[in-house]
């Protein structure tokens, strides 16, 4: 029984990082029409960042006042991603789509070797921020309170993003901009900018996701390109450019791996692999992805 | 898009004298190729690096048949040549067989059950989802090689000792840097010259035709009568059947089998190449292969950055030379004629 709650919120933690990213993947593709290949890597930067500040502040902060650095964290890879998309994804939108493809794998191969560069190939950690928390018992069983912290705030997340994308003038334009570009273009909407909004409400996204999650398991090399194939597997399931569809993704994502990685460790990437393929197959547009799959 | 344009520029017709010119700059190339272990000046070594790159440039060739005449960008190449490679390592570690032309038939083979398994679902979509897709499904083979460790052997990988060529007439008797630098070299030349013209036949045959209208205008295409879907998938299987054939060469040439080769950073190599020389032409990517196989041999040991170089050295290409080196190439030739 402990086990078993243990692990089901083990599940939904992993649901909830696993959402900032696959949710901000999907709204990148909805408006931008781009798999932002180095989004994987964009949460890597977040996880760096935050555990490099936590190691800077630790010793001057009270620990819980350190929470208040995830944003800083997130912040910072919003900015780059504001560099980003003017740069170097700008001048690509006109060209075939293997161009924008190419381009944000050498950004990620760029930014993974950038992170070995500043901050080294030994992994970081922040665990200072994770252990200043007591833990609490549920339903008998210990639980570290950051770890309900995070799971909280993947469901405030998701609720703040649907009210922002379902609720605002912002997300009017977004998803006027997302359904048709140039329809949206002449009816006065600044698609330059909106573009750029949704880049960089992307990268905050997954910057806040690496940010969380550094305090519980560290930031190493890599952490990003395997982020980047789980959300991909959310997001096929749960529909690519739909915000459910993230939501619902990773929600089986986080349970599936969860329960794999407790009864057949070695078959883990394989069994998800495998739910993303039947979903693909019988309903090839994801469970909540009600635009055409291929554009052809 | 002006995908329509730069199909024309890089198929154009071969007038009869310029053909003539190619067939000999392909016929001194070789016989350079052949004589290369007769001139001393030539070390063993350069021999060996030149075997990785012509095996670069068989995998180049096959990945280009998905991206520069089918129109798909796949990042999962790793997953067929590291299945070939792997295959030929389960060859001699479980079946104690020494057989080249066994490695190469059975990594063809498996690669080909590889792509037919994976093409299924991948070629269901186009563009962006096949793309990652490819990428994906290759790295659930990686997930087993690492994991299933007490049949691949984990990340310490498999030994492959230098095999028997030509059904076993030529033994691996000379001691490894001899067999690899001169005997296997020639052998990696034959296969080369094999899978080069192969590749070229299917790409100049009525099929590789469709494939390059499939690329241009899936719509028309389809219109025309061509069965879109099931070309698709012949075109990913032969792709892949080709690398698998690249891999198990490698094998040996390599001595070692590690999950690397399943790795995802090593689709991305194949990806680089083909763009570095560019994907609009046949021997673009041969090119590409060349050269990026030596200046990694040369540059990895000086940069530590190397994948940050590979990087910006990507997104230079796609922002400043989307036809790669070739197109850069052709277009100072065009130039420099005209002055």
């Amino acid at each position: 029984m402990n086990i078993l709650v243990v692990q089901l919120l083990n599940a939904l933690l992993y649901a909830a990082i696993l959402f900032l990213i696959a949710g901000g993947l999907s709204l990148i593709y909805g408006v931008m029409r781009i798999v932002n290949l180095a989004h994987g890597s964009l949460y890597a930067v977040g996880a760096y960042v935050m555990a490099w500040l936590v190691g800077g502040l630790a010793a001057r902060l009270p620990a819980p006042a350190l929470l208040a650095v995830l944003p800083l964290a997130a912040a910072a890879v919003a900015a780059v991603g504001a560099l980003v998309e003017p740069a170097f994804l700008r001048p690509l939108y006109r060209r075939a789509e293997e161009y924008q493809l190419l381009m944000t794998f050498g950004l990620l191969l760029l930014l993974e070797d950038l992170m070995r560069f500043v901050w080294g190939p030994t992994p970081l950690s922040a665990t200072a921020l994770w252990s200043s928390f007591s833990p609490v018992t549920i339903l008998g069983a210990p639980y570290p309170t950051y770890n309900l912290l995070v799971i909280l705030l993947g469901l405030v997340a998701a609720a703040l993003l649907w009210a922002f994308v379902y609720r605002t003038r912002f997300g009017v334009l977004l998803r006027a901009t997302s359904q048709h570009m140039r329809m949206a273009a002449a009816l006065g909407i600044d698609v330059r900018r909106i573009y750029l909004q949704a880049f960089v409400l992307g990268c905050f996204m997954a910057g806040l996701a690496g940010a969380v999650i550094v305090p519980i398991q560290g930031a190493v090399l890599g952490m990003g390109v395997e982020a980047l194939i789980l959300a991909f597997v959310a997001v096929v399931i749960g529909g690519l450019g739909s915000l459910e569809g993230a939501l619902v993704g990773a929600v089986i994502v986080g349970l599936v791996r969860t329960a794999a990685i407790q009864y057949v460790p070695e078959l883990e990437l394989a069994i998800l692999y495998l739910i993303a393929a039947v979903v693909l197959i019988t309903r090839p547009s994801g469970l909540f992805g009600a635009r055409e799959a291929r554009r052809a | 898009m002006n995908r329509g344009a730069a199909s024309t520029e890089a198929m154009p017709r071969p007038a009869p004298a310029r053909t003539l010119g190619r067939a000999g700059y392909v016929v001194a190339l070789a016989a350079l190729l052949l004589a290369l272990p007769f001139i001393p000046q030539v070390p063993p070594f350069q021999r060996i690096l030149l075997s990785y790159g012509l095996i670069a440039g068989i995998t180049a060739l096959a990945f280009n048949l998905l991206l520069g005449y089918t129109g798909l960008l796949s990042f999962g190449h790793s997953a067929f040549f590291g299945t070939a490679a792997y295959t030929a390592a389960f060859l001699v570690r479980y079946l104690h067989l020494t057989s080249m032309e066994a490695y190469l038939a059975a990594g063809f083979l498996s690669s080909l059950v590889v792509a037919v398994v994976f093409g299924v679902v991948c070629v269901r979509y186009t563009r962006i989802f096949f793309s990652i897709l490819a990428l994906a499904l290759s790295q659930v083979l990686w997930g087993l090689a690492i994991k299933l460790f007490w049949i691949t052997g984990g990340t310490d990988g498999i030994r492959v000792p230098s095999p028997t060529l030509l059904f076993g007439l030529i033994g691996g008797g000379d001691d490894k840097l001899t067999f690899l630098a001169t005997t296997y070299y020639y052998y990696v030349l034959a296969v080369f010259a094999l899978c080069v013209g192969a590749l070229w036949l299917v790409v100049h045959s009525p099929f590789g035709k469709a494939l390059q209208a499939i690329r241009d205008n899936e719509v028309r295409a389809e219109f025309v009568g061509v069965p879109v879907r099931a070309y698709r998938l012949a075109a990913f299987v032969l792709s892949g059947a080709f690398t698998g054939v690249a891999g198990a060469l490698w094998a040996p040439l390599n001595g070692h089998v590690t999950p690397d080769v399943l790795y995802w950073p090593f689709s991305g190599r194949i990806v680089f190449m083909t763009v570095l020389g560019g994907f609009k032409s046949f021997g673009g990517p041969l090119i590409g292969a060349l050269v990026f196989n030596h200046l990694e041999a040369y540059a990895v040991g000086y940069a530590t950055y190397w994948q940050a170089v590979l990087g910006v050295v990507l997104v230079l290409l796609v922002l400043l030379m989307p036809t790669g080196l070739v197109g850069a190439g052709a277009r100072l030739v065009a130039r420099l004629r005209r002055s």
